[in-house]
């Protein structure tokens, strides 16, 4: 009887182990989040247009069907990635996510404060392995360092009335995003 | 052979407590850092790199992008503010004002995240577009029916649940009450 006992604690004991193991290991094992549902979708280090969202035909699910919404797929090994978004007419934002779908950063057209929301996207040593003057000179130059070197942009912008969402779609077409060759980011 | 079959039952019993408590927060969440106002909870630190492990398993899970914190906060309610799940068949209304905000989308999503469909492709309204009264609150209709003004057609689903989306709003982690963010009211008005 108390090796039964003994047996039932001890499976709880270790299902509290398992438990924590598999929560922090969960987000590197999934194969249906963010990131692998947008892979086959979007191009890599370039401004994808995301279609519509639907009933039943969202990449994504949880997707505000009131936004136009394009992704810029990134994988820093090669450079520093240079984003460009024009603003709309209502509200634009830029988020970025991590490979593993954590927001790190999100920026909006007020908190830009420009007519064009323009970024330097970079991992943490690209950023080091920058001349010091550069940093002084980009004063005005936003820089953000991905604590990963793949992952997600995406632009977002506010069609207010369904009628707008062409509006909001055309100004997406126009946001660029590219890798910059080392030498002009270090020039 | 008695002492390896004791252990595998122990190792039975952690992998179902184990994995089964894994599934469950993943799929319901944890009140981690969560801001509940009204029938309405937000977690705003899902949207930041501080994003505790259960949130972060359970967006894996889904497959949702969060909301970022520079961007704008998330709420959701599945239940009214009687504690009744919102029910597709009924007549629910979503009343009030909502925090300061320069922009804000209601939606309505299925259990799954997904938009419900019906023929008017209406599945949610911004605060550009939505009739207000003198003022300047709102009253949006939930129903599987038409009505006149705000309505949001449920499709005569069972269950599906509230979203409201607040953008470059100063709601977030330090929001705790009613007063910082004045949140709308949810009431079911009838049933069936």
């Amino acid at each position: 009887m108390i090796r039964w006992l003994f047996a039932i604690i001890g499976g709880v004991l270790l299902g509290g182990v398992v438990h924590l193991v598999s929560v922090l290991v969960l987000p590197r094992v999934a194969t249906l989040d963010a990131y692998s549902r947008l892979a086959p979708l979007t191009k890599l280090n370039a401004v994808t247009p995301l279609p519509a969202a639907g009933p039943g035909s969202a990449p994504m699910p949880y997707m505000d069907p009131a936004f136009a919404s394009a992704v810029c797929r990134y994988d820093l090994s090669k450079g520093p990635l240079k984003l460009k978004v024009p603003v709309s007419q209502a509200y634009t934002s830029v988020s970025f996510y991590t490979r593993n779908d954590t927001a790190y950063y999100a920026i909006n057209d007020r908190s830009a404060g420009r007519r064009v929301i323009e970024l330097d996207l970079m991992t943490s040593d690209q950023h080091a392995d920058l001349p010091e003057e550069e940093d002084v000179t980009a004063a005005d130059r936003l820089i953000i360092d991905s604590p990963t070197t793949t992952g997600l942009i995406v632009l977002k912008a506010l069609a207010a009335e369904p009628g707008l969402m062409r509006q909001a779609e055309a100004s997406l077409a126009a946001a660029t995003c590219g890798i910059q060759p080392a030498q002009a980011a270090a020039r | 052979m008695r002492l390896i079959f004791l252990i595998l039952i122990t190792l039975i019993i952690a992998t179902a407590v184990g994995l089964g408590a894994t599934w469950m927060t993943a799929t319901r969440g944890v009140n981690v850092g969560t801001i509940t106002i009204g029938a309405w909870t937000a977690r705003p630190k899902t949207g930041t790199s501080d994003i505790d492990p259960y949130s972060r398993a359970s967006v894996a899970r889904s497959g949702e992008l969060p909301v970022g914190t520079g961007d704008g906060v998330t709420f959701s309610a599945a239940k009214d503010d009687s504690g009744k799940l919102l029910n597709g068949q009924c007549d629910v209304a979503v009343k009030g004002v909502t925090p300061a905000a320069r922009f804000w989308t209601l939606t309505i999503y299925d259990n799954k995240g997904q938009l419900v469909a019906n023929s008017l492709q209406r599945y949610g309204f911004t605060s550009q577009e939505i009739v207000r009264g003198s003022d300047g609150s709102f009253e949006v209709r939930i129903t599987s029916r038409a009505r006149a003004g705000n309505w949001l057609p449920t499709g005569g689903l069972d269950r599906y649940m509230l979203v409201l989306r607040l953008y470059d709003t100063p709601v977030g982690v330090a929001t705790r009450t009613q007063k910082d963010a004045p949140m709308p009211a949810i009431t079911t008005v009838s049933c069936p």
